[in-house]
């Protein structure tokens, strides 16, 4: 097809109003490193593509915004038939930090950022960050415990109002 | 691939506008194209298409908004006030440039 000068030009619908005020929320509930990428890369994306984006952690998944466990974050091979590696050899010694430093490598290499980092670039795109208010209690873990942009711990109930209308994610 | 003409140029886009030849484009080009989404280029703005054109010629591809900040140095939140809404696909239309097709 080959439109002629007088073609008017060809302009992206970059601010259409099919999706203006979409919403994504995304509930992250694992604590273990590959279970922590899925939210947070479809977080970043959905911020990219203009979406306004809440990420609640709840459960495991407070290993993420746990000042001192997000920077920590494991990979087992046991119980993760998707290896495909005998699953004896997963609980050998060693295993599940040898498995741990070759998927941070491979993350690394792609240029994905750790998980601390990957928060801050996802606050800096304008996500809000929310911990659960049973699993801080759980825990007996406060607001000092946590990340510093995490905006509130909230109740479950709370976190449902504050999404209305969103589509959600549970990971 | 349509051929359109804009500000006196021919170009070759595809069927987003998104030109499929960067050596088409210059910056008065570049400035055409963002006013056609609604952006007002500045200082600050240019040095992030600088940015990006420099990289895709070093690379062969459109950086990601990542990139832009932690290579370009131009902080994300920069980046979202500069281009708002869609920062990364706006930096490459204006700059002439295929999407960026990393995931982060």
């Amino acid at each position: 097809m080959t439109n002629t000068d007088a073609s008017p030009a060809i302009v992206p619908s970059f601010d259409s109003e099919v999706g203006a005020g979409r919403k994504l929320a995304i509930i992250c509930s694992k604590g273990s490193l590959d279970m922590a990428y899925p939210g947070l890369i479809l977080a970043n994306a959905a911020l990219g593509e203009g979406c306004e984006v809440h990420l609640f952690f709840t459960f495991w998944g407070f290993d993420m915004i746990n000042k001192k466990t997000m920077g920590d974050l494991k990979f087992t091979m046991l119980g993760n038939t998707a290896t495909h590696m005998p699953q004896g050899l997963g609980g050998l010694p060693g295993m599940t930090g040898m498995a741990t430093s070759r998927l941070k490598k491979s993350i690394a290499d792609l240029d994905v950022p750790e998980v601390p980092e990957f928060l801050e670039q996802i606050v800096a795109s304008g996500g809000h960050l929310w911990a659960c208010r049973m699993s801080a209690d759980m825990n007996k873990l406060t607001m000092e415990d946590l990340y510093d942009e995490v905006e509130d711990i909230i109740s479950a109930s709370d976190f449902i109002e504050k999404t209305e209308g969103a589509q959600l994610l549970f990971i | 691939m349509p051929v359109t003409t804009l500000n006196g140029h021919q170009i070759h886009v595809n069927e987003e506008g998104f030109l499929t030849d960067p050596t088409e484009w210059d910056d008065a080009l570049g400035t055409a194209l963002a006013e056609l989404i609604g952006v007002t280029l500045t200082d600050a703005h240019w040095q992030a298409i600088r940015f990006l054109r420099k990289d895709f010629e070093e690379v062969g591809e459109t950086p990601t908004l990542r990139r832009v900040s932690t290579v370009g140095g131009i902080p994300i939140k920069t980046l979202f006030a500069l281009f708002p809404q869609k920062p990364a696909k706006k930096m490459a239309y204006v700059a002439g440039l295929p999407k960026p097709h990393g995931c982060v």
